[in-house]
């Protein structure tokens, strides 16, 4: 059985400064990474003769737009070890001047679709995707929904004021 | 085609430098969005080499609704519609799935009886879910009789759901906490029917099936799928554990007390169509021993947990007492704030992990809410499991695989 600790360690190891902010909400191993090393360590995990972390189980984006520009996106792989039972959820952060992150779909053959659904959603460009287009919206949109600047509701609607509904 | 090239290709010579040849016109065919047997809305463009297809692509999102973005605005428990409408032929599992998630949050400790009846319930579902799979299997192979046969008793489920909460298609029996109500006399009476009657009629129904030549011809060697490539094309729950590999939530991270109840998880070995459909009916076996155990281990005890503040209380107490109608108002509301977390939590859904992902910044609502919906992620390997075979194949491949619009698009 894998331990949170020894794969930090084993991780540090491997990829030294390039990873940071190691946390444990619930139990989970959460790190960052920066894009140059998220291919490299998808595939580490993967490959490893002992970590066997070879489940790609989510990629998905997060919009903090009250934070650094530095780090206003997010993109999450969770990560999953069937013969382990281990779980490990990695975050790379992006800035909005600068969005791209290569493509993981070389290595899943699920990625594919996680990457276009977060294309889609966060306007995060994965480079080197083989078919980046958009997926569940249409494509004559011209912006990303899931961005915290759009609200959910028709901000010309007067009847619908916030207030009235407790929020 | 020149008829040189028809001649060299008889002939079984390749020649190297030349592009691919093909027999007849290339003919692309829309396989949906709205086709009886695509099960719902998405089109697959096909590129059909006679009756062969060679290629093929997915158009989705046709009934995109927005659930992730709606779910930004809004408190816990209003969250828990629109978990109803992903999987909808298993929407209590969704709803639990979607409790628990929260319910991990808050550090909210749920009582044993509830978490039996959550299994119970769960179970229900997952029976109801692969009831409607392998009946609409055996309907486009052509066999209606079987789908007659099985399909009432789904309606036997979704009267036990109505008899828990009042609904039958978009549950909402489950609450943060616990459950709404304990189950009642004529709930336990309904499931022990359930239990009595069903087993005849699936075993019957097996007999149609499990060595029907027909089907047999139909389904074995079609649509299959490797172990590896399931694995990397993120293949859960029953359709991957037809490719072999025994991978289940339940088992793996057991949730809402899996682990005191004995149960095996079926494997096939090939991954095909006929794999999958045994899987899926061995499942069912399985979820009916589960009930059987939970009803007769059925705790004593509260069926919610001691948390006023995120329990939804019993509409009796908000009439008589104060705190329950303070407590009712401030939930009802959206009035409560969740502490600052971030969660991931599976279930076992009807099509395999269904997972919550969900980053709270100590609002009311979830800062981000992502659904990780296994239809979605495995419904891309379709056009790679049809290459190769005819339209027929192609349709009992997609049923098998059992996707689900509502949860495909959400």
């Amino acid at each position: 059985m894998l331990n949170n600790q020894s794969v930090a360690e084993e991780i540090v190891k491997k990829f030294g400064d390039d990873v940071y902010d190691f946390e444990e909400p619930f139990g989970l191993l959460t790190l960052t990474t920066t894009r140059e090393q998220i291919i490299p360590m998808l595939e580490y995990l993967k490959n490893h003769s002992e970590f066997k972390i070879g489940f790609l189980t989510d990629i998905t984006g997060v919009h903090f737009p009250d934070t650094t520009p530095a780090t206003e996106y997010c993109v999450v792989y969770h990560l999953h070890s069937f013969i382990h039972n281990f779980r490990v959820r990695i975050k790379v952060f992006l800035a909005e001047a600068d969005l791209h992150i290569p493509t993981a779909s070389e290595v899943y053959a699920s990625a594919n679709w996680m990457e276009r659904e977060t294309f889609d959603f966060f306007g995060i460009i994965f480079d080197g995707h083989p078919n980046l287009v958009r997926i569940l919206n249409m494509e004559e949109m011209d912006y990303h929904p899931m961005r915290r600047e759009y609200p959910l509701e028709d901000a010309t609607r007067e009847d619908k004021i916030d207030a009235l509904f407790g929020r | 085609m020149t008829e040189a090239n028809i001649a060299k290709k008889n002939s079984g010579t390749l020649v190297k430098d030349e592009p691919i040849q093909y027999v007849n016109e290339l003919t692309t065919l829309n396989l949906g969005p709205t086709h009886p047997a695509t099960h719902g809305i998405f089109q697959n463009v096909l590129t059909m080499d006679g009756e062969k297809i060679i290629a093929g692509e997915q158009t989705v999102g046709y009934i995109h609704r927005a659930f992730e973005k709606i779910a930004e605005r809004r408190p816990f428990y209003q969250i828990t519609t629109l978990t109803d409408r992903m999987n909808y032929c298993s929407s209590p599992i969704n709803n639990m799935g979607w409790h628990m998630t929260v319910e991990k949050l808050l550090g909210v400790e749920v009582p044993k009886r509830a978490q039996y009846i959550r299994v119970i319930m769960m179970e229900l579902a997952r029976i109801a879910d692969h009831i409607v799979c392998n009946g609409i299997l055996g309907v486009d192979t052509g066999a209606f009789t079987g789908f007659l046969y099985i399909y009432e008793y789904r309606e036997k489920i979704y009267e036990i759901y109505e008899e828990m909460c009042g609904a039958r298609l978009t549950t909402n029996m489950g609450r943060v906490g616990g459950m709404e109500r304990d189950l009642s006399k004529e709930a336990i009476r309904k499931i022990n029917d359930f239990l009595t009657t069903f087993p005849p009629i699936l075993k019957e129904f097996e007999r149609l099936f499990n060595r029907n030549r027909i089907f047999m011809d139909r389904t074995i060697g079609v649509g299959g799928i490797s172990a590896e490539r399931a694995m990397s094309y993120g293949f859960t729950g029953p359709n991957l554990r037809a490719a072999g590999v025994d991978y289940d939530v339940r088992v793996m991270n057991p949730y809402s007390s899996y682990e005191d109840f004995k149960f095996d998880i079926p494997v096939g070995q090939h991954g095909d169509t006929y794999d999958r459909f045994m899987v899926r009916n061995e499942e069912i076996w399985q979820s009916l021993s589960i009930i059987e155990q939970a009803l007769k281990n059925l705790p004593e005890g509260p069926h919610f947990a001691d948390a006023p503040e995120y329990y939804l209380p019993p509409k009796q107490e908000v009439y008589r007492s104060m705190e329950a109608l303070i407590y009712h108002f401030k939930i009802v509301m959206g009035e409560i704030d969740a502490p600052v977390g971030e969660v991931y939590h599976a279930v076992e859904g009807g099509n395999g992990e269904l997972g919550f992902y969900l980053i709270s910044d100590g609002g009311r609502t979830p800062y981000r809410l992502h659904f990780r919906r296994p239809c979605f992620i495995y419904y891309q390997a379709y056009p790679e499991m049809c290459v190769g075979s005819t339209i027929s194949d192609a349709i009992v491949t997609m049923s098998s695989l059992n996707v689900i619009a509502g949860e495909l698009d959400a």
